[in-house]
């Protein structure tokens, strides 16, 4: 852990002065511009901001979450993300990682806000609990709203770690008993990057970290302010079970002889047709695999609210207002048999009550048949 | 005439491709097991489901928008004007269809005039709101699309799903306003064929051919009417 003291050195010092060559350092940049989906010719600028640019001091804050965003993050594809960028170097506040404790770590955080007042990034993990004044997460006396906003106050820019800052994840899940809130939805004046999923890739918050280190300035973000570079396209859009959607072959359970054969997880639920990331494409675990691949459908966690957007395992769709058994195809098979008795009470009250119109109209057609030559 | 001939080929365009997207799009929504050995390089059944229901889906779109223009330049039976809802005629045509109709309450006195020639005013409203829910169906549709898309116009959409909070509720809104479809249906066609055989005016056929049968002191009415315009 770095201490406020130090000179700020440059990337590339900090990373040859661990002990990593030159080589090491340039296969780095290599990953990340792959990793970032830039073309090779940018792996030399890559290098260079590295080289020149001082470290960028990072505020990691954790409120409700379970940590599994640092776990994947330490976990990315290179060391030199976990030793540099995380560890060694860039993270001056972060209650998982940082050595210090207590009123030094306390210490330590206010300094940097102070020393590096719109410069440093603030990294937020979990979400924020609004109700009963904030009091389900407090840090150091003060609760979650607090200490947020007075990091937020300074930071050039917030990134939301996962889906617990970006959506509010399990925590807002009906009946969100907390009020666990998404960090765009307190702070308006400063940019926000979304990084959602349960966790997030570890590839992809480096790659995040690195394109705002390298470039200086924020990546290219859709409307839902998701880095485009990963959330750009659907996991089913990019899964290499795609041919057997498209070709109509499906597991129909999770043990029949399809499955085995590894057709599309479509009818057993799998969310990848409604989930924007790159689980597909780049995949977990240094590009072992993912979810589908293990045979497993998608549970859409990096979407809003995919908790209570129907049941995990079903193509089912839930119909707002309805008991949780009950589906849009129930609710509409219903609905149109109620219809059907309706009409038919119907036709037969009409033919009860509009007799005398009727049967006029029937005398008069046979007294005009009667004067039809034939 | 009543339904000049765009009119009624807009009404049969419709049927066709709100059937064809209705069955693709339950296919879709639940494919059924396929029976088959074949390997997937070989197999493209999904891809043509799909393919039927977003081809089905961009003429049922450029239908809508030809249904519109028409509403500009066709007769007054298809006029926007005959689909505005805020007029005071509308409302007691509207009590009145109710109250004879669905209430299948009688009259002492029957007046031939709230006979409407064209729709009655509940159809009117009824096509109206079924407009809003082709609306619904339009934006969400294109917007599921637009992603897969290159072309600009699904691409106009992209910004829906993101509005309403995702796919998971875009695809929720697209799957319930189908039904609303199928629901509208069996009531349209059924007051069809009530109206038809209640008051023997050709209401069937006249979908068909464009002409209903009106009392004769009415038809010179109208003509005298547009004499006088």
């Amino acid at each position: 852990m770095s201490t406020n003291n130090e000179k700020r050195n440059t990337y590339y010092e900090s990373i040859i002065k661990q002990g990593y060559s030159r080589r090491d350092f340039m296969k780095f940049s290599t990953y990340m511009a792959a990793f970032m989906g830039l073309e090779s010719s940018m792996v030399g600028q890559i290098a260079q901001s590295l080289e020149n640019t001082p470290r960028l001091p990072v505020i990691w804050e954790h409120y409700q979450e379970c940590t599994c965003c640092s776990e994947s993050f330490i976990r990315s594809n290179h060391p030199i993300v976990a030793d540099i960028i995380l560890d060694r170097i860039s993270l001056d506040y972060s209650l998982t990682l940082m050595a210090a404790s207590g009123y030094q770590a306390e210490t330590a955080k206010h300094e940097t806000m102070k020393k590096y007042k719109g410069e440093y990034i603030l990294c937020v993990e979990g979400s924020i609990p609004l109700g009963d004044d904030g009091n389900y997460c407090c840090i150091a006396g003060k609760s979650a709203k607090d200490t947020f906003l007075e990091a937020a106050e300074g930071a050039k820019a917030i990134i939301a770690w996962g889906s617990c800052a970006s959506n509010g994840c399990v925590q807002a899940a009906k009946p969100n008993p907390t009020e666990a809130t998404p960090i765009h939805k307190l702070v308006k004046n400063k940019p926000i990057i979304r990084v959602p999923g349960c966790p997030p890739i570890g590839e992809v918050m480096a790659g995040v970290i690195m394109h705002v280190v390298a470039f200086g300035r924020l990546p290219k973000l859709d409307r839902l302010g998701r880095p485009k570079a990963f959330y750009g396209k659907r996991v089913h859009d990019t899964c290499y079970r795609r041919p057997y959607y498209d070709a109509g072959l499906f597991a129909e359970t999770f043990d029949d002889e399809n499955s085995k054969k590894g057709y599309c997880l479509y009818k057993l639920g799998c969310k990848g047709p409604l989930t924007y990331n790159a689980c597909a494409s780049m995949r977990w675990n240094n590009g072992i695999s993912f979810p589908i691949q293990s045979g497993h459908g998608c549970i859409g966690c990096s979407e809003e609210e995919f908790w209570d957007n129907g049941p995990f395992y079903e193509r089912t769709t839930k119909v707002p207002g309805f008991p949780v058994e009950s589906n849009a195809d129930t609710v509409g098979k219903v609905t149109a048999g109620v219809l059907a008795g309706g009409i038919a009470l119907h036709a037969v009250g009409a033919n009860i009550s509009k007799r005398k119109e009727l049967m006029d109209r029937v005398k008069r057609g046979k007294s005009n048949e009667k004067n039809i030559d034939s | 005439m009543v339904w000049e001939l765009p009119v009624r080929f807009f009404h049969w365009l419709n049927v066709l491709t709100i059937t064809i997207l209705a069955i693709t799009g339950f296919i879709i929504a639940n494919p059924p097991a396929l029976q088959s050995s074949a390997e997937a390089t070989n197999l493209h059944s999904f891809g043509i489901v799909r393919f039927i229901h977003f081809g089905a889906a961009y003429i049922f779109f450029f239908n809508m928008i030809f249904r519109l223009y028409w509403s500009i330049v066709g007769n007054k039976y298809a006029s926007w004007r005959a689909f505005w809802p805020f007029s005071k005629k509308t409302w007691n045509n509207f009590w009145h269809v109710l109250k004879i109709d669905i209430m299948l309450l009688n009259e002492d006195h029957p007046d031939v005039k709230n006979i409407s020639i064209g729709h009655n005013s509940v159809a009117t409203l009824s096509y109206l709101a079924l407009f809003f829910i082709a609306l619904i169906q339009v934006f969400t549709g294109f917007a599921l699309y637009a992603d897969t898309s290159g072309w600009w116009l699904p691409k106009l959409f992209d910004w829906v799903s993101p509005l309403l909070g995702g796919d998971f509720v875009t695809r929720t809104i697209h799957h319930i306003s189908t039904w609303i479809f199928i629901l509208f249906s069996i009531v349209h066609v059924y007051l069809v064929f009530y109206h038809d055989w209640l008051e023997g005016r050709g209401e069937v056929s006249s979908m068909f051919g464009g002409y209903k049968f009106v009392r004769e002191d009415r038809v010179k009415k109208a003509i005298k009417k547009e004499n006088e315009e």
